[in-house]
C-alpha cells in the first residue's frame, strides 16, 4: 500500500499540490475507463461553446447559426478582418490601450504589495496585527461600496477619461489578495536568512532586495499573472471611467459591438472577443502552474 | 493550506498586542518633530523601515479605501448628484428604498442568482473534485480544462459569447431542434434570463474545485483504510470521513463564493444589453447601483445603495460564521 508517501507530503509543508501516488489505486480497469469517459464527455460539454465560438468566428455569417457543425466547411479569415475595423478605431488601438492599463497594474502590484507583504511578514511595528486583519478584511470588500466616492475623488482631479484611475490604486496596493498571497509565501521563507543578511551588513531594504524578493519569484509569477487576467477581463471600472472614444480598452470596445451591430455582424463580433480571449489564454497555458498554486495556497480565483 | 486564512489574523495578533496598547501613540504617520529619532535603536529602525515598506499600502487604504467608504456613508445621506453641492437630507434616502420596486426586484433577483448558483457551483466543484481524486491518470490535464472556465468566465467576450449560445438562433436552440425541440430566446425571455446567467456562474466551478483537490488531498489515506477495515462502504466513508473532514474547505468556498456572487455585474451587464432586462429579470443589485449612480448621477441615493449591499453582504458572512459552529468540524 501506499498511505506513507501523504505523511511526508503533509510535513513538507508544501504549498503545490504534489502529485500524489494513488492511494485507493485498486480501481478496476473498466471502472477506471468509465471514469475517463465521464471526464472526456464532461470535459467537452464544459469547452464546447467556447469552440463553438471559435469555429463561428471562421465562418461566413449565413453558416454561423444554420450549421451548428464545429468544423467550419472553409476557413473564414474575413470576420476578423472585418471585425478588426468595425469600429471606430481599429482593434489594436484597443489592445494598446488595455496593455497600458495592464502592464500600469502588474508594476504596481508587484511593487506595492511586496513592500507591504515583507514589512507584515517580517517586520515588527505598533498596530501590525490591527493592520494585518484590516488588510484581510479589505480583501472582501465590494468595490461597489466605493466606487462612487473614488469616482467623485478622480473626478475632482481631473482623471476622468484617463488611465490614472485604473492604474494608481493599484501603485498603492489596494489589491490586498495579493499582499496576503506574499505575506504566505514570505513566512515560508527561513529567517534565518535575514538573519545572515543582516550580519552582513543588509540593511532592511537590501534584505528585501537581494534576499526576499529573488525568492518570492513563484509568488510574484503568480501576482503578475493574476493582475494581467484580471485587469484585461476588467469591465466594471474601465467602464466607469473611460468613456472617451479614443481611450476605450478591450472589454469596452466589445461592448461597442453590442451597441453598434444590433444583430447583424456577429462573425465579426466573435472574432473579436476570440482575439480578446486570446491572451488570457496563453497566459493560462503559460502559467497554470503558478495559477493553480495561487488558489491553492489563498483560495480566490 | 486554504484554511490558514483563517488561522493566520489571530496568530498575528498576538505577536503586536502587547506593544499596541503602549505604543498606539506613536503609529504613523508621526509628526515630523519625532525625526531627531531616527536611526537611534535598532527597535526604532525597524519602525522607521516598516513604514516606509507600508507607506503606499497606509496610503492607499486611507485614500482609496478607508476615506471613500466614510466619504460614502457621508453621501448616502445627502442628495449629492455630482454638480452642485451635497445637502443633508437625513434618511431620505434610505426611506425612499422602502418604496422602490425596481430595487425590491433587484434584491429579489440578486437573491436569487447567488442561492440558486452558489450551491449548484459548489455541488459541481465538489464532486468533480472528489472523482479527480481518486488517482485519475492525466489529472493535471482535466484540472485545467475544467479550472479554464473559471479565469475567462468574468470577461466581456463570454458574456457576448452566452447571450449569443442562448439566443434565439444559438447554440442551445440548435442542439434542441436536432432533437426535436422548439427552443425559444432563453436570453431574451424574462423567465429563463436569470438561468442563463445561473448556469453561467456553475460553469466557473473550477477554481472551488481546486481548492476543494488541495483540501481532499490533506486527508490522511490510512483514515480511509481503518474504514475500510471495519466494513465501511463508499457511502459511509463519504459521509463519515471526507465530509466533515472537508467542511472547513466546504465553509471557506462557501462564505468566498456567496462574497463574490453578491457581486457580479459584468455578466448580467451584457447579457442584458446594460439594462438589467427583459422586464427586470436580470436587474442584479450592482446594475441597479450603476444605473443609479452612473447613468442618473443620483450619488447620494447610490451611495445608501451601496451601503445596503456592504449591509447585505456583512450580514451573510456573518451569520455564515456564526453558523458554522455547528457544522464545520476543525479537528483537533
Amino acid at each position: 500500500m501506499v498511505t506513507d508517501t501523504t505523511t511526508p507530503a503533509r510535513a513538507e509543508h508544501e504549498p503545490h499540490p504534489v502529485p500524489r501516488k494513488r492511494r485507493r489505486g485498486e480501481l478496476g480497469s473498466l471502472k477506471r475507463l468509465l471514469i475517463h469517459l465521464g471526464l472526456i464527455v464532461f470535459a467537452m460539454v464544459m469547452i464546447y461553446p467556447l469552440l463553438w465560438m471559435l469555429s463561428a468566428s471562421l465562418k461566413p455569417i449565413d453558416q454561423i447559426f444554420s450549421d451548428p457543425s464545429l468544423i467550419p466547411r472553409s476557413l473564414e479569415w474575413s470576420n476578423y478582418t472585418e471585425g478588426w475595423n468595425a469600429l471606430p478605431h481599429p482593434f489594436h488601438q484597443y489592445i494598446f490601450n488595455s496593455m497600458i492599463i495592464v502592464a500600469g497594474a502588474i508594476v504596481g502590484n508587484l511593487v506595492s504589495c511586496s513592500m507591504a507583504a515583507y514589512a507584515f511578514a517580517r517586520l515588527k511595528f505598533p498596530l501590525r496585527g490591527m493592520l494585518f486583519s484590516v488588510m484581510l478584511a479589505s480583501i472582501m470588500l465590494p468595490i461597489h461600496v466605493v466606487i462612487i466616492p473614488q469616482y467623485i475623488l478622480f473626478n475632482n482631479l481631473g482623471w476622468i477619461n484617463t488611465f490614472w484611475p485604473l492604474i494608481v490604486p493599484k501603485l498603492l496596493a489596494t489589491d490586498a489578495f495579493f499582499i496576503f498571497l506574499m505575506v504566505q509565501f514570505i513566512r515560508g521563507l527561513p529567517r534565518e536568512l535575514d538573519e545572515a543578511a543582516s550580519i552582513d551588513g543588509c540593511s532592511y531594504w537590501g534584505t528585501y532586495l537581494r534576499v526576499i524578493m529573488p525568492l518570492c519569484t513563484p509568488a510574484l509569477a503568480t501576482t503578475a499573472i493574476f493582475t494581467f487576467i484580471w485587469t484585461w477581463n476588467d469591465f466594471y471600472s474601465q467602464l466607469i471611467y473611460i468613456r472617451d472614444i479614443d481611450l476605450q480598452t478591450v472589454p469596452l470596445a466589445l461592448r461597442l459591438f453590442l451597441d453598434a451591430q444590433g444583430q447583424s455582424n456577429w462573425g465579426a463580433m466573435f472574432a473579436m472577443s476570440i482575439v480578446a480571449l486570446g491572451p488570457i489564454f496563453g497566459f493560462f497555458l503559460a502559467g497554470q502552474r503558478y495559477l493553480v498554486r495561487g488558489i491553492a495556497t489563498t483560495g480566490i480565483k | 493550506m486554504t484554511d490558514n486564512e483563517v488561522a493566520v489574523a489571530p496568530t498575528d495578533q498576538r505577536g503586536s498586542g502587547a506593544q499596541t496598547r503602549t505604543e498606539a501613540n506613536q503609529a504613523s504617520p508621526p509628526p515630523a518633530t519625532m525625526r531627531k529619532g531616527f536611526g537611534r535603536s535598532a527597535r526604532s529602525r525597524e519602525r522607521w523601515a516598516a513604514l516606509s515598506f507600508l507607506a503606499p499600502f497606509l496610503l492607499g487604504l486611507v485614500a482609496i479605501t478607508i476615506g471613500p467608504m466614510a466619504a460614502s456613508l457621508y453621501l448616502s445621506f445627502t442628495d449629492y448628484s455630482l454638480i452642485g453641492d451635497a445637502n443633508w437630507i437625513g434618511l431620505e434616502n434610505y426611506q425612499r428604498m422602502f418604496d422602490d420596486p425596481r430595487l425590491a426586484a433587484s434584491i429579489g433577483v440578486t437573491f436569487r442568482y447567488v442561492f440558486v448558483s452558489v450551491p449548484l457551483q459548489l455541488a459541481m466543484a465538489l464532486a468533480l473534485a472528489m472523482v479527480l481524486d481518486r488517482g485519475v491518470r492525466g489529472l493535471p490535464i482535466y484540472r485545467s480544462i475544467f479550472y479554464l472556465p473559471s479565469l475567462l468566465g468574468g470577461s466581456v467576450a463570454i458574456a457576448i459569447m452566452w447571450r449569443q449560445v442562448f439566443g434565439t438562433d444559438g447554440l442551445v436552440n440548435q442542439l434542441l431542434a436536432m432533437v426535436g425541440i422548439q427552443g425559444q430566446g432563453w436570453v431574451s425571455h424574462p423567465d429563463y434570463a436569470l438561468d442563463t446567467l445561473i448556469i453561467l456562474n456553475v460553469w466557473t466551478f473550477g477554481s472551488p474545485m481546486v481548492i476543494f483537490l488541495a483540501g481532499l488531498r490533506q486527508i490522511p489515506a490510512m483514515y480511509y483504510e481503518a474504514a475500510r477495515v471495519d466494513g465501511a462502504g463508499p457511502v459511509r466513508r463519504f459521509l463519515n470521513i471526507t465530509v466533515p473532514l472537508l467542511t472547513p474547505i466546504i465553509f471557506f468556498n462557501l462564505v468566498l463564493q456567496i462574497i463574490n456572487a453578491f457581486q457580479a455585474f459584468t455578466q448580467a451587464f451584457i447579457v442584458s444589453g446594460g439594462k438589467g432586462g427583459p422586464s427586470d429579470s436580470t436587474l442584479f443589485f450592482t446594475l441597479y447601483l450603476y444605473d443609479r449612480g452612473f447613468t442618473a448621477f443620483d450619488m447620494g441615493y447610490a451611495s445608501a445603495l451601496a451601503w445596503l449591499l456592504l449591509m447585505i453582504i456583512g450580514l451573510f458572512t456573518a451569520l455564515n460564521f456564526l453558523m458554522s459552529k455547528f457544522w464545520v468540524f476543525y479537528g483537533d
